[in-house]
């Protein structure tokens, strides 16, 4: 298109636009982190400070250390159990699984297609009536072995549709061509398409982590024991148990329980929008 | 999978290793089934029929059972019929909370669908450097817990100390936001709670929509340029056609999401210290169910709930199978 000076006046106009999404859409988070830093007391002042004046890490040292409140430790350590678990067992579940609807056909294929589709959009919150009761029937409450089991099950259906995907993208014929070369079909298959499914692998296992390291409402109803909350569990009950908001130890809580989850994001961002496409991972 | 529906949205991992669509659907016929795949699907499909199937059936027992307090500590659950879903539809209180919940996630819809669609146009409009600015905030946004994105906006909005107050009052010389409470008017925390949402929802919409842009030939733009078709002309006849499938894929999930909220406004319940006439379905459930004991009628409630998104959902599942097949 030709460039003419009101096109570049409109060009002018988006980018300043351009840079009012970009600080509304950052600004909670920069707000989140400056607040971590920040001594309680220069938070707790009436006047506008867009700047922290004075840094301090006494926020990270009160949520990581101070013993009179729910430890920090023991939540992380829950989180990352359970977290790490679910990922493992999601992947391993869901790789079988979507080689068998993506390399042979079969009676009920199609039903297993719409079953993952229809399990995916069923809501939690409205099953946590059922699975609290549930749980509690095979004795599973406060333990972490219901929170992967859980988690495993509502990140299964997702996994599958995904990696399903990946499996598809892989020609058989370079599976066919190895067999021909010598290898046995489960070799051809290890050899040759497994290698090329690492980034499904990855992309899907980062997937189950941020579900299973964000979850709140199941996490807060079978876990009520403190020594096996999970992190977001945890970050709640700063909110519940101060009478006077300790709001700089809670951003920097809050900090903390975000990182790796920020971190992971980026790594799959490229994958995201796709991916989401197909199904509630975030909500 | 999701690349042959969103085509635009494929991820390049995949569209690099992909070969062209014909060439697959045939050889995969070759291999003989037997009881293999039904092997493969097996342990998937235990741990779901375990944890999401059995609880379903559960679910749906509960509702027809007198299941409070004294059910769980031991004492038989009787049958009551269609008691509890005449309990939740004559109670006054459900009739409102229905109404919240439909409205709020309405509004939550509309805002998002409408600024993430004018998002991913602009970021079509800008220089690199800029639309590499945007997306980099819209990620950092959405990848934000929400959880964790709640208690940041309760203390943005914080009534002493919250630096929205502080931006009105000192900023724009707004007297009246001194010490205003921002959670305390039921729609006033329903306000809040719509940006939290809208805030963390629009970086999904704006990032789909803007792959589905990139899709649309620039030729066919400025062939009906030079026929004479003005930017409006051009959107609506060129651009909305195209996108239109990722627009309404994208409304369906957001509808399903929003209804189905509970983190967002739980959180903020907490925060804001009220908890009457601010509820949503799932939040409703939770207060009767968990935090009330009465599993018969949450169940029901849960049924009621799962049958009005599922409205929703099977929209979706039906245009996820056609893009499928």
């Amino acid at each position: 298109m030709r460039r003419s000076p009101a096109y570049r006046g409109m060009t002018v106009l988006w980018c300043a636009v351009a840079v009012v999404v970009f600080v509304c859409s950052v600004f909670p988070v920069y707000w989140m982190v400056k607040t971590s830093f920040q001594p309680n007391s220069e938070v707790r002042s009436t006047s506008l400070q867009l700047w922290p004046e004075t840094w301090t890490l006494r926020n990270y040292e009160t949520v990581l250390l101070d013993p009179g409140r729910t430890p920090f430790l023991p939540a992380l350590g829950t989180s990352l159990i359970a977290t790490t678990a679910t990922v493992l067992i999601a992947a391993v579940l869901a790789f079988l699984a979507a080689v068998a609807i993506s390399r042979f056909r079969f009676r009920s294929r199609r039903g297993f297609i719409v079953a993952i589709l229809v399990i995916q959009m069923l809501p939690l919150e409205a099953m946590m009536v059922s699975l609290y009761r549930v749980l509690d029937g095979w004795q599973l409450l406060n333990t972490i072995l219901a929170l992967v089991l859980v988690y495993t099950a509502t990140v299964l259906p997702f996994t599958i549709w995904t990696l399903r995907g990946f499996v598809d993208g892989v020609p058989i014929e370079l599976e066919e061509a190895a067999m021909i070369d010598g290898c046995s079909r489960v070799g051809a298959f290890f050899r040759v398409t497994f290698p090329l499914l690492a980034p499904g692998l990855v992309a899907t296992g980062v997937f189950a982590f941020i579900q299973a390291w964000n979850e709140f409402l199941i996490a807060l109803i079978v876990n009520t024991d403190p020594q096996l909350m999970t992190l977001p569990v945890w970050l709640r009950t700063f909110l519940a148990l101060n009478g006077t908001t300790n709001w700089a130890a809670i951003m920097a809580g809050s900090t903390l329980m975000a990182i790796p989850v920020v971190l992971f994001f980026l790594i799959v961002q490229g994958r995201m929008t796709s991916g989401l496409v197909s199904g509630a991972v975030k909500g | 999978m999701v690349q042959t529906q969103v085509p635009t949205a494929a991820s390049p991992a995949v569209t690099a290793i992909a070969p062209p669509p014909g060439r697959r659907a045939g050889s995969r016929d070759r291999r003989r089934a037997g009881a293999l795949p039904y092997a493969l699907l097996a342990p998937a499909t235990i741990v779901v029929l375990a944890i999401i199937g059995w609880p379903l059936v559960q679910l749906v027992i509960l509702s027809f059972q007198e299941f409070g307090r004294a059910q769980a500590f031991g004492q038989p659950a009787e049958w009551v019929g269609l008691d509890n879903y005449v309990g939740v539809l004559t109670d006054p209180v459900f009739w409102e909370v229905l109404g919240r919940t439909v409205g709020f996630a309405a509004v939550c819809v509309v805002v998002t669908m409408v600024l993430g669609t004018l998002i991913a146009l602009l970021m079509q409009r800008l220089p690199t450097p800029f639309r590499i600015l945007v997306s980099v905030g819209l990620l950092l946004a959405w990848s934000m817990p929400a959880l964790t994105a709640t208690i940041v906006w309760g203390w943005i909005v914080d009534t002493e100390y919250g630096v929205l107050n502080q931006l009105l009052r000192d900023g724009l010389g707004l007297a009246q936001f001194d010490r205003h409470s921002w959670l305390i008017e039921p729609m006033s925390f329903m306000g809040v709670a719509v940006v939290i949402i809208v805030w963390g929802a629009i970086p999904f919409v704006a990032f789909t929509v803007f792959a589905g842009l990139t899709q649309v030939p620039d030729e066919q733009l400025e062939a009906a340029a030079l026929d004479g078709a003005g930017p409006v002309q051009r959107f609506t006849a060129i651009v909305l056609p195209q996108v239109a499938p990722i627009l309404v894929i994208a409304t369906i999930l957001q509808i399903i999401w929003d209804l189905r909220v509970f983190t967002q406004i739980f959180a903020l319940q907490d925060i804001g210290g009220i908890r009457g006439e601010t509820s949503t379905l799932g939040v409703y459930i939770y207060q009767t169910a968990i935090a009330g004991g009465e599993f018969g009628e949450g169940g029901a409630l849960a049924i009621i709930t799962m049958a009005a998104i599922s409205v929703a959902s099977i929209a979706l599942v039906r245009r996820m199978l056609r893009a499928d097949s």
